[in-house]
């Protein structure tokens, strides 16, 4: 990116070409062979004060973000502190006891965290084996569709689900699962005994499996398509003609074609293997009951900030925040392995 | 003849020459599925909308499934309207989803312009603050010690500021800041346009179509966000819409209506559900054709 600066500029960030060089003068051609682009330091003429004056604008359209990230997302990390002292919202970060590490040694007898976490792995290992799948399987079925105008139709209604809140998705399935919905008079049209999907604490990993299905699966489809869009044509048709069926071109070129991003997401999908819907489950908690339907990040909630323990469920959020940074670090580490670029590639392009 | 014509059509609508006609089962399966597929997502959204035009007499009659409410009312909706407890919150989420959204708008424009070009002073130090982010959540403890700390808690404030920025949003608008034509900024930038009068002149107007996705994600993150507001508010007559109708929904809250015995309970619950989702179907096609690139582009980190 070039850039020619006004007189009021000192000197350009890069001189683009030999006539704008020449109308700012030698001074300029110079910087262009030693500009920043190449990653060369700043020239030594311009002192810090003056790239930030050079660059007021930009840094001031820049503050707001910054400050933002600054204040929620780097300050409140501070509040683990909390997770080592009996913290109480009056006395404050800097005047509450210091526990050490008595709210851990709580927390990991406290039987409601295993089962929290116990829920956790249950719930996003059934999400990893159903919901994982589906919108490849998805992809798969719309890629195969021949009319572009019926691939488009059902593309666009299996996206809307994706933005609906999840307040309303569960009320919907409330409308349709619940005692009075459609499915119960299915069910019970054919002799089925009545089940109810909503408040079975048994059903309840497989309700979130399938809410999330429902929500998410044709969103879901999009990175798969691309990666199906990608593919040459020339490859089918080289592999068609030497004689390839339908399923031998299925397994020699679309498979390989997708697997890269399969593998992609499936490494970053481990990565947050701890963090199941946490709007989801929340909402439906109380209706099952906390024993199927609490997991790691309701019980910080209900422990924190609803009855007030604020020590144990900030040692539980940290443990959680902990592991889950080692284990997305570890995906990401996994994925460059593969060669492909993980959620954060090294170094700025 | 017919089968000729039908098949010379077919091929013309997409399939290659060399793919072989798909079997009599395999095409049946595919159409199968679609349909079925369409109408699990179709249907619930039905009879969301029958529901809330019910009588009590339809869903009586019904056992509670209305497929085709006979006499089909507005009241449902007239309550809605009426300038109760949803009426308000109605108010609310709409202010909260317009302010938001321009704020959020405002600060990740601003980032993702100053991040997209190359040497700006600090440049790399910003970039990695943000990035960062991506890869921790704060959790719900200390976010809410720092809500507290900063004033904001129980103010409609809390709605917007705590999640002004993602991370996402910022990395999608910055790639495409990066992909615009360098010759469009170099010109720019010869006709004397500043740092500023590039941004409001020809970057954002080549970026329209980004721009609406980046909006809309965040619209409806406002719009349909409850857990800030559960977290962050105490005083009920500052909830937006999706937490009253958690409340009436799941909660089981009953209305003044309900309790009055005007509308039936479940047509009131479906309407609040009606009124949540139609301000999002309504947008939704104007920007549909913009997804793949707004999402694509976010994967593709930079």
């Amino acid at each position: 990116m070039t850039d020619i600066r006004a007189a009021d500029h000192p000197v350009p960030r890069a001189a683009p070409d030999q006539a704008a060089a020449r109308r700012i003068g030698v001074r300029s051609r110079r910087t262009t062979r030693r500009g920043r682009r190449t990653g060369t330091a700043a020239r030594p003429s311009l002192t810090l004060w003056q790239r930030i004056k050079r660059d007021k604008v930009m840094l001031a359209l820049m503050l707001p973000g910054f400050l933002y990230f600054a204040v929620f997302s780097y300050a409140p990390l501070f509040g683990y502190l909390a997770a080592f002292e009996d913290y109480q919202p009056y006395t404050g970060f800097l005047h509450s006891t210091w526990l050490g590490l008595q709210n851990f040694t709580d927390l990991l007898a406290d039987d409601a965290f295993w089962t929290a976490l116990t829920n956790t792995f249950v719930i996003s290992l059934i999400q990893l084996v159903l919901f994982f799948p589906a919108p490849i399987g998805l992809a798969l079925l719309l890629n195969s569709v021949a009319s572009a105008k019926i691939r488009k139709f059902v593309q666009s209604v299996v996206y809307l689900p994706h933005f609906i809140g999840w307040v309303v998705i569960v009320s919907i399935f409330q409308e349709v699962l619940g005692p009075t919905g459609a499915v119960q008079h299915m069910m019970s049209s054919v002799g089925l005994p009545r089940f109810d999907f909503m408040s079975n604490p048994g059903f309840f990993p497989w309700l979130v499996a399938i809410q999330a299905i429902w929500k998410d699966c044709g969103w879901g489809t999009i990175i798969f398509l691309a990666a199906l869009l990608s593919i040459d044509p020339g490859l089918y048709e080289a592999a068609a003609v030497d004689g390839a069926g339908r399923r031998r071109r299925f397994r020699s070129v679309t498979l390989p074609g997708i697997m890269p991003v399969v593998i992609l997401l499936l490494i970053l999908r481990l990565g947050t293997i701890l963090s199941v819907g946490f709007e989801q489950i929340l909402l439906q908690r109380d209706t099952v009951g906390a024993k199927a339907g609490e997991v790691l990040d309701t019980y910080v909630y209900y422990h924190g900030v609803a009855t007030q323990q604020w020590g144990t469920a900030a040692a539980a959020g940290l443990i959680k925040a902990v592991v889950g940074l080692v284990l997305v670090l570890g995906a990401n580490k996994v994925a460059h392995r593969f060669g492909q670029e993980g959620i954060y590639s090294r170094g700025d392009r | 003849m017919a089968t000729v014509e039908i098949d010379a059509k077919r091929t013309l609508t997409g399939r290659p020459p060399w793919m072989e006609r798909p079997s009599r089962f395999g095409r049946g399966g595919k159409i199968l599925g679609i349909v079925l597929i369409s109408v699990v997502v179709v249907y619930p959204f039905l009879a969301v909308v029958a529901t809330s035009l019910s009588s009590e007499s339809d869903i009586a009659a019904s056992g509670g499934l209305v497929i085709l409410p006979s006499h089909p009312t507005f009241d449902a909706y007239r309550y809605v309207f009426s300038g109760g407890i949803v009426s308000r919150a109605l108010w609310i989420s709409f202010a909260v989803t317009v302010a938001g959204t321009a704020l959020s708008m405002a600060a990740t424009i601003g980032m993702a312009y100053g991040l997209s070009r190359r040497g700006v002073v600090g440049g790399r130090f910003f970039l990695a603050t943000a990035l960062f982010t991506m890869l921790f959540t704060p959790g719900v403890i200390p976010m809410f010690l720092t809500v507290q700390k900063l004033g904001l808690y129980n103010t409609l404030a809390s709605l917007v500021v705590p999640s002004l920025v993602s991370a996402f949003n910022l990395v999608v608008l910055r790639s495409f800041f990066m992909n615009l034509p360098a010759e469009l900024l170099d010109a720019a930038r010869i006709d004397g346009l500043g740092d500023w009068r590039t941004l409001t002149r020809v970057v954002l107007p080549l970026s329209k179509a980004v721009l609406a996705v980046v909006a809309l994600f965040y619209a409806v993150s406002y719009w349909n966000a409850f857990f800030n507001a559960l977290l962050y508010l105490n005083d009920t007559s500052k909830w937006p819409l999706a937490l009253v109708l958690r409340g009436l929904v799941i909660g089981g809250e009953a209305t003044s209506a309900a309790n009055e015995g005007v509308v039936p309970q479940q047509a009131v619950q479906m309407a609040v559900v009606v009124v949540s989702v139609v301000p999002i179907a309504a947008v939704y096609p104007f920007l549909q054709r913009y997804f793949t690139k707004g999402v694509l582009t976010g994967a593709v980190k930079g």
